[in-house]
């Protein structure tokens, strides 16, 4: 192996960890909300590039950064999350999978075509002065917006899982997602943590999908694309399972950087359905997650 | 018992009255309609078969297939790559068409059954397998790469290569739809179409009986890709080209399984009415969206019709219209 191989080897894997890093964060919203719920988000892809959307309209019309424009789209999408939650998919809650599964695919229609109907097709992207600068480690070089973005997206991982463990109603949610039975017997508004969650699940892949506006631009086709995408990182991971989700980011994001760098970048999601196909049949339960048996 | 009677057990009078007018309707249809009817019921028959088809597998066996475009697909390489680089017409290609998709078909079941996967777990293996062939295809130089496979478009009528118009693609479809139909019904009357039910309702409990789990389906699955292969191959001899693209795309997959829900799954004319309201719905959206000239309007009344309908009808249309219409069909 030579030195100029050893070292873009080295490159594509740091990129793959920082790409990872969101879609850990994007992966870790669809992940709550089936963990809760049990309730599998087709639209999840669709919710994420609706975030990338806003977070581009922000910094093209009111030239405020995603950094800036993150929050209140976390902020947005909850009470959007919440609203849904408790109008449209309560009802569906426990109902059989495929009647949930044209609910949500009803749901990514509307969303995809609207940012179809508003954006039009063509791909957006912006542009910052930080897209050109890169921090330098050794022989290393990383991608400013790549970091940053990365960054963000572990601190509000971080503020995820302090709200799980540390706030009461974080603490609700995660006794109905173990036992529904045993919440409701004492006294939990079961309803209401739902339509919480769904709301966390949303604010989480809106972030991410502000984050990931400032490394790849959006177009309306790719909201199936990330739909499959979070699938294939939370099962690899472990449903339900916080730390896999996040792990699974990483762990999908540095095969995508590497088989693009081995094989061809067309064949990068090979690796990655490859991956989901070994770890469905070996082990369903994902990497990361605890087996239920 | 002779097997028209074993067939018709049980059906009103009126139901086969009706279905009768139905038949004879479609076998003259062509007559009547113009060119634009006859491409908007060859649309509904389309639909209605491959529904059918993936009806088998959920509807009937209760396994969560999202990956059907496999098989459609497959069936529709196999038998316009032998065509295409070896002259070997449709009817011989078929069958080595309908052989790759049964063989997918029972790797992709065997295995998911074998590992008991079930519901979603089972549904994204079928999507997996689905988008890895979608890329191997993608990257596949005989099959024409992403670049895609052309049929050289005739414009005279050759029955034995399956070249011709749209009267020939209409009475084959139509022969595949009243086929697949029979063939369902005389499935559901049958032991295995009850185990198939039993496996449905609770596969513990129809294992602790004796019914056969893991052999009934590994049936489904077979027949059900080895049906959906079929409408593989009459798709790409109609439309004259295959893209991994869409051969492939999950949206393809998607589309085979809403007629049947919609409709209402685990019944006959499940998949027909649902085809019937889908296909209307659409046609009606793209006049509309004509006039509203924004890309994305049709599917965007597309979007609110499903939501509609799976929010107020989530156990499909049919079982609500057969009773407003009288025909208590004996379900299942």
């Amino acid at each position: 192996m030579t030195a100029d191989f050893a070292l873009s080897l080295a490159q594509a894997v740091t990129k793959g960890l920082l790409t990872g890093m969101v879609y850990g964060l994007m992966a870790l919203g669809l992940s709550v909300i089936f963990g809760v719920m049990r309730v599998v988000n087709f639209a999840h892809g669709e919710i994420m590039v609706v975030g990338m959307y806003l977070a581009w309209m922000a910094f093209e019309y009111l030239q405020i950064t995603p950094m800036l424009s993150l929050p209140a789209i976390a902020a947005l999408f909850f009470v959007l999350g919440y609203a849904l939650q408790r109008t449209v998919i309560s009802p569906f809650i426990g109902r059989p999978e495929h009647q949930q599964f044209l609910l949500l695919l009803a749901i990514a229609i509307l969303l995809v075509n609207g940012c179809l109907a508003i954006a039009g097709p063509d791909s957006r992207s912006i542009q910052m002065e930080s897209q050109f600068e890169s921090y330098q480690l050794g022989a290393l070089v990383f991608d400013a917006v790549r970091l940053h973005a990365a960054l963000a997206a572990v601190a509000i991982a971080g503020l995820l899982w302090l709200f799980f463990t540390r706030t009461r109603i974080g603490k609700s949610i995660r006794a109905a997602a173990d036992n529904n039975m045993g919440a409701l017997v004492v006294g939990l508004d079961v309803r209401r943590l739902y339509a919480f969650t769904f709301g966390v699940g949303a604010a989480c892949v809106g972030a991410a999908g502000a984050l990931m506006i400032t490394i790849i631009p959006v177009s309306p086709f790719l909201a199936a694309e990330y739909t499959l995408l979070a699938f294939v990182i939370v099962i690899v991971g472990g449903l339900g399972s916080m730390t896999g989700a996040l792990m699974g980011g990483l762990l999908i994001g540095v095969s995508e950087a590497v088989a693009g760098l081995l094989i061809q970048p067309s064949l990068k999601s090979m690796v990655s359905f490859g991956l989901l196909i070994l770890v469905l049949l070996l082990r369903p339960q994902g990497l990361f997650g605890k087996s239920s048996t | 018992m002779s097997l028209v009677r074993r067939l018709t057990d049980g059906v009103p009078p009126r139901a086969l009255w009706a279905l009768g007018f139905l038949l004879a309707g479609l076998l003259v249809a062509p007559a009547v309609l113009g060119k634009y009817g006859l491409s908007i019921l060859i649309l509904i028959l389309y639909f209605a078969y491959v529904g059918q088809a993936w009806n088998i597998m959920m509807g009937f066996a209760g396994q969560l297939s999202l990956g059907h475009a496999l098989y459609a697909g497959l069936g529709g390489y196999v038998a316009a790559g032998l065509f295409f680089h070896y002259g070997i017409g449709p009817w011989a290609g078929v069958f080595a068409a309908v052989a790759a998709a049964a063989a997918a078909g029972a790797i992709v079941g065997y295995l998911g059954f074998r590992f008991s996967l079930a519901g979603v777990y089972f549904a994204l293996l079928t999507i997996a397998f689905s988008e890895f062939t979608r890329l191997a295809f993608d990257h596949w130089p005989w099959a024409g790469g992403s670049g895609g496979l052309f049929l050289k478009v005739d414009a005279t009528v050759d029955v034995w290569n399956l070249r011709g118009g749209p009267l020939l693609f209409y009475y084959l479809i139509l022969a595949l739809a009243v086929g697949a139909f029979i063939l369902c019904r005389a499935l559901l009357e049958s032991r295995l179409g009850r185990y198939w039910l039993a496996i449905r309702e609770d596969a513990e409990a129809a294992q602790a009986v004796g019914v056969p789990v893991l052999r009934s389906k590994m049936i489904a699955v077979v027949i059900s890709a080895a049906l959906t292969a079929l409408a593989g191959v009459w798709n790409a001899f109609y439309y004259n080209n295959l893209f991994p693209e869409t051969a492939f795309a999950m949206g393809r997959s998607i589309e085979i399984t809403l007629a049947p829900i919609i409709g209402g799954l685990g019944t006959l004319f499940g998949p027909v009415v649902g085809a019937v309201v889908l296909t209307g719905l659409g046609e009606v959206f793209t006049d509309a969206s004509e006039y509203f000239q924004i890309p994305g309007m049709k599917q965007i009344f597309y979007g609110l019709a499903l939501l509609v309908i799976v929010m107020y009808r989530p156990a499909g249309v049919w079982p609500w219209l057969a009773e407003r219409l009288g025909f208590g069909e004996r379900r299942p």
